[in-house]
């Protein structure tokens, strides 16, 4: 590594510091921008109990000094305060709580959509314009316009209600089956293609020709020579994959009922739970900078032909 | 003077004016094609695309169209008629079934129009609604992406045009609108403007529009310009250095011939290529927040928020989920198509 690639991860590190800053400027202001506070709803609470209960989470301080606070709290203790709703306690926990199981699905999800992505990818690529590309790419086609949510309620639909294959809950290992194919099948699809086109790509190259003119197998000149190279562009795809499955799950974790963040996120959300959607905001736009930034960096370090802008 | 074989000498024949039967190998034949045509016809050959068209074009009409004369409307109860206790028959048919007061009608002779699709838990003719959400989801996509073309276009032109400083603060903004997750920043956003705006657009025209489909195009002018600008901006720098342009320059073109002949017609494909590709994303964004619960206001459906209420009932009337979810399909991915075949047609340097 040079001193200028050094500088573009320091000046990307930066940025992304920035950017979560940003986004908790944001969420802060914008949440607090909400006419009536957060208890206004509330049944049965007197003017008093009301004042009584925004001194409590200090509500009743000046704007500018809540907001300092909520930083300095977010960056010593990395505290996100108290739930409104879940009495009694922190956010933070809960979203720990719920990203138990979001990870687990993510994970796996992001796994499986690699590795069949990218095998299927290599096939088509390998038996271009023949039947099993067709198919191939047809079905990737139709995934990759399928929004999430769809694709979640049909294979309920199919598997957990016509055939009775698999539970429609999301509370058991077994539920988790449906959440994470549905998860995992749009990032699948779109790694196929991806793979596909960089491994033709690839597969034009010179010292491909010169592999071929030495006699190496096809199978060998994919996975010895080809593959690691048409698998750079693939990289590029982590972070955006990583964003969708986060937004994926909100939805996945509804239908499936899985007790994760998404669900919990949601929740907050029809319950103006606030201080649970500024942290979970917040901490899954972090988690999806990060990635981002890691990305980038890997992409740059990996391929020493990008030059550095 | 003849020429000898082999020999350097120039001929001088060469260089004589051409003869008037000369010039007629040079007069062409066929008309002179426009950029547009050529595009049209690149774009009707390619098979794929032309049929996404026709899909596209098929579905908007009759969205519009069949609300016109089609007896049911997205709204009313077939059950509830005022004055009279709810019929609650009229809930959830099933396709071709009919409540009982029609049962009668049919009974005494009378045609009934028939619910095609059945009707939903409150009653009302299902078909209907898909058209109705249809026709919703196509005119919110259709109006963000124009939201994001236009400030897009001024922005990425600004920042072009000017240069400097200009240029490196907006760049600077761009940059950090692009790396937030704009998912998120889009379910808070909606969130916050649903609660702020309902009380503040209340018995203005804006309310049968609805808060949340307001908030939505917000979203997107705060949000989803950034890469239209950044295409456009990168267009007007680059197409400014081209070759073609100097050469204009250098055979004494003004800046306004320039501008319309050149960089416009270049910088054109593509930008009404990306807002094409826009409508599907918009349609995708809608439906998600939809089905969050952040998209249309009930009663108007939209396709997603359809699907949303399928899941209740998906037990015993998975056709009201399918439908939908068919009709969204469909529409994204011949918009998806489309737009590709757009792209080939009509910019054959990004086609590489």
């Amino acid at each position: 590594m040079n001193s200028k690639t050094m500088l573009y991860i320091g000046k990307r590190i930066l940025l992304a510091i920035f950017t979560v800053w940003v986004v908790i400027t944001v969420t802060f202001f914008v949440m607090h921008s909400v006419p009536g506070g957060p208890f206004v709803g509330e049944k049965a609470t007197t003017p008093a109990v009301q004042a009584a209960m925004e001194a409590k989470y200090g509500l009743d301080k000046p704007l500018g000094e809540q907001y300092l606070t909520y930083l300095k709290d977010i960056v010593t203790k990395f505290d996100f305060g108290p739930s409104l709703k879940q009495r009694g306690r922190m956010v933070i926990d809960i979203i720990a709580d719920g990203m138990k199981t979001s990870a687990k699905l993510g994970v796996i999800a992001a796994a499986l959509s690699a590795v069949f992505g990218i095998v299927l990818g290599a096939v088509a690529a390998l038996r271009r314009n023949k039947l099993s590309d067709r198919i191939i790419m047809v079905i990737t086609t139709a995934f990759v316009s399928m929004p999430s949510f769809i694709m979640g309620s049909l294979l309920l639909a199919l598997f957990a209600i016509k055939l009775k294959v698999l539970p429609a809950n999301g509370s058991t290992p077994a539920g988790l089956v449906l959440p994470i194919v549905t998860l995992a099948l749009y990032p699948m699809a779109y790694i196929t293609r991806l793979t596909r086109s960089s491994m033709l790509d690839v597969l034009g190259q010179d010292y491909i020709r010169t592999a071929k003119a030495k006699g190496v197998s096809g199978a060998k000149i994919i996975f010895g020579h080809a593959l690691k190279n048409s698998l750079i562009p693939v990289l590029t795809y982590l972070g955006p994959m990583l964003a969708y499955i986060v937004t994926g799950s909100l939805v996945v974790e509804q239908i499936f009922a899985v007790p994760g963040i998404g669900r919990a996120f949601v929740s907050s959300i029809t319950n103006r739970d606030y201080p649970m959607i500024m942290g979970t905001t917040i901490i899954l736009a972090a988690l999806i900078v990060i990635m981002n930034l890691l990305t980038d960096i890997l992409y740059k370090v990996v391929d020493p032909r990008i030059t550095l802008e | 003077m003849t020429k000898k074989k082999f020999s350097f000498h120039v001929d001088l024949e060469s260089f004589n004016p051409a003869s008037d039967k000369e010039k007629e190998y040079l007069v062409q034949m066929r008309p002179s094609t426009t950029f547009f045509k050529d595009g049209v016809k690149r774009l009707y050959k390619n098979k794929i695309a032309f049929v996404s068209f026709i899909v596209i074009l098929l579905i908007t009409i009759a969205s519009i169209v069949i609300p016109f004369f089609w007896p049911y409307s997205y709204e009313t109860q077939l059950g509830v008629t005022p004055g009279k206790p709810v019929d609650s028959s009229f809930n959830n048919l099933a396709p071709f079934e009919y409540g009982r007061s029609e049962q009668k009608l049919i009974e005494a002779g009378e045609s009934v129009f028939p619910h095609i699709f059945g009707t939903d838990a409150a009653g009302r003719d299902y078909f209907i609604r898909v058209v109705y959400g249809t026709r919703v989801s196509l005119a919110v996509g259709f109006f963000a992406s124009i939201i994001v073309l236009v400030i897009g276009t001024i922005v990425g032109s600004v920042s072009g045009y000017f240069g400097g400083k200009v240029d490196l603060i907006i760049m600077r903004i761009v940059d950090i609108i692009y790396s937030l997750p704009d998912m998120l920043m889009v379910i808070l956003l909606s969130t916050v403007l649903k609660l702020t705006l309902t009380p503040v657009i209340e018995g203005t025209v804006l309310q049968s529009i609805g808060a949340n489909i307001i908030s939505l195009f917000i979203v997107f002018a705060l949000l989803y310009w950034v890469s239209m600008s950044r295409l456009i901006r990168g267009q007007i720098l680059s197409l400014r250095e081209q070759e073609y342009v100097l050469s204009a320059q250098a055979t004494g073109a003004r800046g306004k011939w320039i501008i319309t002949k050149h960089l416009i017609p270049n910088c054109i494909s593509v930008v009404i290529i990306s807002a094409a590709l826009q409508i599907p994303s918009a349609i995708f964004t809608e439906s998600y927040l939809s089905f969050l619960g952040l998209g249309v206001n009930a009663p108007m459906p939209s396709l997603g928020s359809l699907a949303s209420d399928a899941l209740n009932g998906i037990t015993s009337y998975t056709y009201r989920l399918v439908i939908p979810a068919v009709v969204i399909s469909l529409i994204v991915l011949s918009l998806n198509l489309f737009g590709d075949g757009l792209r080939d047609a009509f910019d054959p340097k990004l086609n590489g």
